[in-house]
């Protein structure tokens, strides 16, 4: 499957795209030196699309209409963590599912295991199996939502691209066999997540102390039937993917491509982990900053920073301070962290792509990349699950009153590290709540990404839709959930901005 | 001894003995007219005025589960107007108080809910008051939550008239009315209650509750009331 140079630039005499860009920039005339002054010196992008939530990207041009500063906005409060004082502890997982209807079961699972903490129970071996299952099940659609409904636009038809056609209706254009295969898998996740908790979005069946029914035979066998169709869907995906990722060497080159520190879930034996696990950090380089960090000693790794211009707090890694303890998560950073993913098929495609990139992968363009491997590992853990008897056991509660007055519960949502943490009173009512949410670990990442990108691409004497796409699209890559990450409410969206050196608003866009 | 009388509802002739309510000589007899604060061997009060029916010769609407039935008279239990009063007094429950099936213990098992399917309620006409309200979590095996209380007083009668501990009351008035254990103590503290959970049982919504179910989870067994009103009649 061919596609489309991305650095070409687009075709001038394409209406659509003419149009568009007037629709969507402001008109910038071209200076050799100096913008005039008339120019543009604020640019905005309001909002930046095919995200899950609210966000406003603002870039600062300087005299010579470089980009001079960037800010990443995330524009809205809900407040979860606030309202729920008060509430009973066990119905936790069900408000906090409320947060997202992208990934519900990763902050049921992550809410249930707080819950479990301050019941001080072990849930039964059946439970955790199953648990387990739903959440590969909602990585499988969750990766398949983002790489192919979210960012496939951009990767498959080209940065550049006429930006009316790319979405998905693009897409059903030029490589419906793609999209036919993205909206195949995220249904394949979609309908196990709905076998098994009798509701696709929002599930109840995951419960403080386990799961609320085992599973009925007739489940695994429909499943492990679909399971051959997900895993060549995949892997048809990662050969695309490979012919095609090479083709974007400077995004690969200005995405976000700087050192930080990366975090994520191993088991005992350094092996990627997604339901169940303590946290690693590693350097930049690899090195081990900290491992088997159990989930209840988060707090003494992971400081957060209120930021003046964001709703979206800026966690970073305590003993290190800021700005010096940035680091990531999610499936780039997993992939960095882990020794390996304890799955044969996937193992063979980390080999390769540590070939390619190496060890510790830099660039954020590669969270893709890293994306589609996991979504490899889910299908196949699935299927370990699945074959594994113990799938089926009937006791899959354990009940308990409150043991603990503090609980945490962290496991790795598609988007990365979720925690949540928990204080109760001696009834149960909760007093305190602090969520920590994949995309907040990444805010202060994505906001150097912003810069960086702006500064490969963004050109004040001459705006290019597609350069401000790349901003965009930085952002898509690290998938972030930006309802999750503020407990947001509100409608996929994010702003950019173009300032001035005087800080006036020069123009402001929200991509389509 | 016991006198019967003959009375006409939704046209249909029925039989009925003297001193039953409407309510009760509808639903013996299939005739569907909902309730909410009625319950099967509890005294009726009349509260929530879901039950109001037409009955010929009176200019006003009237409240099945108090009414008794009369010789030669004409009930209709559904009419536009009663549809219509039924959704509002719905409606209007559902602003009062902070009702979210979506995360409830009792969605798909609440009366309340129940109710305003069955009547069609899409939304609420009426500005929510969305009232700051506590949820007592000091009982070790029950939780009561007053947000989804919508003061039918069941719980108030059950344990008056079932258990005879009387715990609880409603206080206040309008629409500051709420229900207390015990003279304003905790439910946890309250020494009169003897924690048999019946009143959890009468309650329609998910106001009160076992303590450790999650959404959806709280299914109650709403027959033990008139069971052991039975019961006890027939000892």
């Amino acid at each position: 499957m061919t596609t489309r140079t991305p650095r070409t630039p687009k075709s001038t005499d394409s209406a659509g795209a003419a149009a568009a860009e007037a629709a969507s920039t402001k008109a910038a005339p071209v200076a050799p030196t100096t913008l005039p002054p008339d120019a543009p010196r604020k640019l905005t992008i309001h909002h930046v699309s095919r995200i899950e939530g609210h966000a406003k990207i603002v870039i600062r041009l300087d005299e010579e209409g470089q980009v001079s500063d960037t800010q990443f906005h995330v524009t809205q409060v809900r407040g979860f963590e606030k309202f729920v004082e008060g509430r009973p502890y066990y119905e936790m997982p069900s408000i906090t599912s409320r947060i997202c209807g992208i990934c519900p079961v990763s902050h049921l699972l992550a809410s249930s295991k707080a819950c479990d903490a301050i019941m001080a129970v072990r849930i039964p071996v059946a439970a955790a199996r199953a648990r387990e299952l739903v959440h590969m099940a909602q990585f499988v659609q969750s990766h398949a939502l983002s790489f192919f409904h979210l960012s496939a636009p951009d990767l498959l038809l080209g940065m550049d691209y006429d930006p009316a056609k790319r979405n998905v209706a693009g897409l059903l254009e030029e490589h419906p066999d793609a999209l036919r295969d993205g909206i195949a898998l995220r249904k394949f996740g979609q309908t196990v997540i709905e076998r098994l908790g009798k509701e696709r979005v929002h599930p109840s069946w995951t419960v403080p102390g386990g799961v609320n029914a085992p599973i009925d035979p007739s489940v695994r066998d429909k499943t492990l039937v679909e399971l051959p169709a997900a895993l060549a869907i995949v892997q048809r995906t990662l050969a695309l993917w490979k012919r095609t990722v090479d083709g974007y060497p400077d995004e690969i080159e200005s995405f976000s491509n700087f050192p930080t520190m990366y975090c994520g879930l191993v088991g005992p034996d350094g092996s990627l982990r997604l339901y169940d696990g303590n946290l690693r950090f590693v350097g930049p380089d690899g090195a081990m900053v900290a491992d088997q960090v159990p989930p209840e000693a988060y707090a003494a790794h992971i400081a957060e920073a209120t930021l003046p211009d964001s709703y979206l707090k800026a966690p970073y890694y305590r003993p290190a301070g800021r700005p010096a303890g940035i680091y990531r998560v999610g499936p780039l950073a997993r992939l960095n962290v882990a020794e390996r993913c304890g799955t044969p098929l996937a193992d063979a495609e980390l080999a390769e792509y540590r070939q390619r990139y190496g060890r510790i992968v830099q660039s954020g363009f590669h969270y893709h990349y890293a994306r589609l491997i996991e979504a490899l590992y889910g299908l196949e853990r699935m299927g370990e699950l699945l074959d594994d008897p113990a799938i089926l056991g009937t006791k899959v509660r354990a009940h308990a009153g409150v043991n603990n007055l503090e609980g945490v519960g962290i496991i790795e949502a598609p988007r990365g590290t979720l925690i949540h943490h928990y204080k109760v009173d001696d009834n149960g009512a909760m007093t305190w709540a602090n969520l920590i949410v994949a995309t907040g670990h990444n805010n202060l990442a994505m906001g150097r990404g912003v810069l960086q990108v702006a500064k490969r691409f963004v050109d004040g004497r001459q705006i290019q839709e597609g350069a401000l796409n790349r901003v965009s699209a930085l952002v898509r890559a690290y998938d972030p959930c930006l309802s999750c990450s503020t407990h947001v409410l509100g409608q996929a969206a994010v702003v950019l901005q173009l300032e001035g050196p005087d800080g006036e608003l020069l123009d402001e866009v929200g991509t389509v | 001894m016991t006198e019967k009388v003959k009375v006409r509802i939704d046209g249909e002739v029925i039989s009925a003995t003297a001193g039953q309510t409407i309510l009760e000589v509808a639903r013996a007899n299939n005739k569907y007219i909902p309730a909410l604060c009625y319950m099967e061997g509890l005294t009726s009060v009349g509260a929530c005025r879901l039950c109001m029916v037409e009955v010929s010769g009176v200019a006003k609407l009237v409240p099945a589960c108090t009414t008794p039935v009369q010789e030669g008279q004409a009930v209709a239990t559904t009419s536009p107007q009663l549809d219509s009063y039924r959704k509002i007094a719905l409606e209007l429950l559902f602003a009062e108080r902070n009702h979210v099936c979506a995360v409830c213990v009792s969605s798909g098992h609440c009366e309340l809910q129940t109710l305003a399917q069955e009547h069609g309620v899409t939304h609420v006409r009426y500005p929510y008051s969305c009232p700051r309200l506590p949820v007592d979590t000091t009982h070790p095996r029950y939780v009561l939550d007053h947000n989804r209380c919508v003061l039918c007083g069941r719980c108030v009668r059950t344990c008056a008239e079932i258990e005879g501990a009387h715990v609880w009351d409603v206080a206040g008035r309008g629409i500051t009315s709420h229900l207390v254990s015990e003279l304003q103590r905790p439910w946890g503290e309250a020494t009169s209650c003897t924690s048999c959970g019946k009143c959890v049982q009468a309650c329609p919504t998910g106001a009160m509750a076992e303590k450790g179910w999650g959404v959806e989870e709280m299914t109650k067994h709403r027959t033990v009331v008139s069971r052991l009103t039975s019961m006890r009649e027939g000892s």
